[in-house]
């Protein structure tokens, strides 16, 4: 550990804008493709499992 | 002859859907464990650059974006190529699944660049030969992703974007090259094979974890998404009303 203290920590040597805007901006778009990417799973999974079980009620009607 | 086989195999949606299934959380592990190293040595535990003090932490990010989104571009040109020239469906889709990943880390490595450049150079943006081509590359990402959404037949969109993204394939190495071909602004190779590396071995061995766990990331994002893909082009076939049928009764996945 190079920091004696969470301020200084903080204070990244005074270069705090440009470290955490970069690891900040970094985290939000890698996390943010991982939510909308299982979010588009969860919602296909759902969409064609609906259809293929009225596919299958439908032929069965018949 | 077994050798052809085994590449069909592999090249099958039907065989690859679970074979990628398994895969995912192995890569979604290391991505994960070795994220969690990289940044503890490269926030804490790394002492400040000489020169540039701490704003040089940005290399920990810096770097493998935009590593990885040369490599995912020419990665994204080579299964176009292979799709187009053998009429392979899944490396068709491989292409379109690694894009917009890609794109993102090409926006890091702008971003990145930027609020590196201020403090170091003094300007957030400079139009030099490594930063324009660099730009230039986030546009055959964005003109790939549209080209491929805008035709609405699949196979049509990936022949058309096959080509777009072959033909900008010309640009990744004029922008690994234009530190030595130009005088530019950007430094020029730091770490590059065949030569002893010019920065300290524990900043290079973080930055080789984050690299790592870049492409871990890379590979479990791609295959999540070239899965969607796969059900998505896939959903008339049985093995898909099979597997979701057996998914939605047993809550599995």
């Amino acid at each position: 550990m190079i920091w004696s203290s969470w301020s200084e920590f903080i204070e990244m040597g005074g270069y705090a804008g440009f470290v955490w805007w970069s690891y900040g901006v970094t985290v939000v778009f890698m996390v943010g493709e991982v939510v909308l990417l299982s979010k588009r799973k969860r919602t296909i999974i759902q969409r064609l499992g609906r259809f293929i079980r009225a596919d299958r009620s439908k032929r069965n009607a018949e | 002859m077994a050798k052809s086989r085994f590449w069909l195999y592999f090249s099958s949606p039907k065989t690859f859907y679970p074979f990628s299934g398994k895969l995912i959380p192995w890569c979604v592990g290391v991505a994960a464990v070795l994220m969690a190293v990289g940044l503890y040595m490269g926030l804490l535990v790394t002492p400040p650059d000489y020169r540039m003090g701490d704003s040089y932490r940005i290399i920990y990010i810096h770097v493998p974006a935009v590593w990885m989104s040369m490599i995912i571009y020419m990665v994204m040109a080579g299964w176009a190529a292979v799709g187009l020239i053998w009429n392979v469906k899944l490396a068709e889709m491989m292409a379109g699944a690694l894009a917009p990943t890609g794109a993102i880390f090409t926006v890091i490595g702008l971003w990145t660049g930027a609020l590196w450049g201020r403090p170091t150079w003094g300007a957030y943006w400079v139009w030099d030969a490594r930063l324009t081509t660099y730009l230039v590359m986030l546009f055959l990402y964005m003109g790939y992703i549209a080209l491929r959404s805008a035709i609405d037949d699949p196979r049509r969109a990936s022949k058309a974007s096959a080509l777009l993204a072959i033909v900008g394939g010309i640009n990744v190495p004029i922008i690994y090259f234009s530190v030595k071909w130009w005088n530019t602004l950007h430094q020029p190779f730091t770490v590059a094979p065949g030569q002893e590396s010019k920065i300290d071995p524990t900043m290079l061995w973080t930055m080789m974890i984050m690299v790592i766990a870049f492409w871990a990331y890379t590979l479990a994002v791609s295959l999540i998404r070239v899965r969607c893909d796969i059900l998505e082009r896939e959903k008339n076939s049985s093995w898909v009303a099979e597997l979701l049928q057996g998914s939605s009764a047993g809550n599995k996945q």
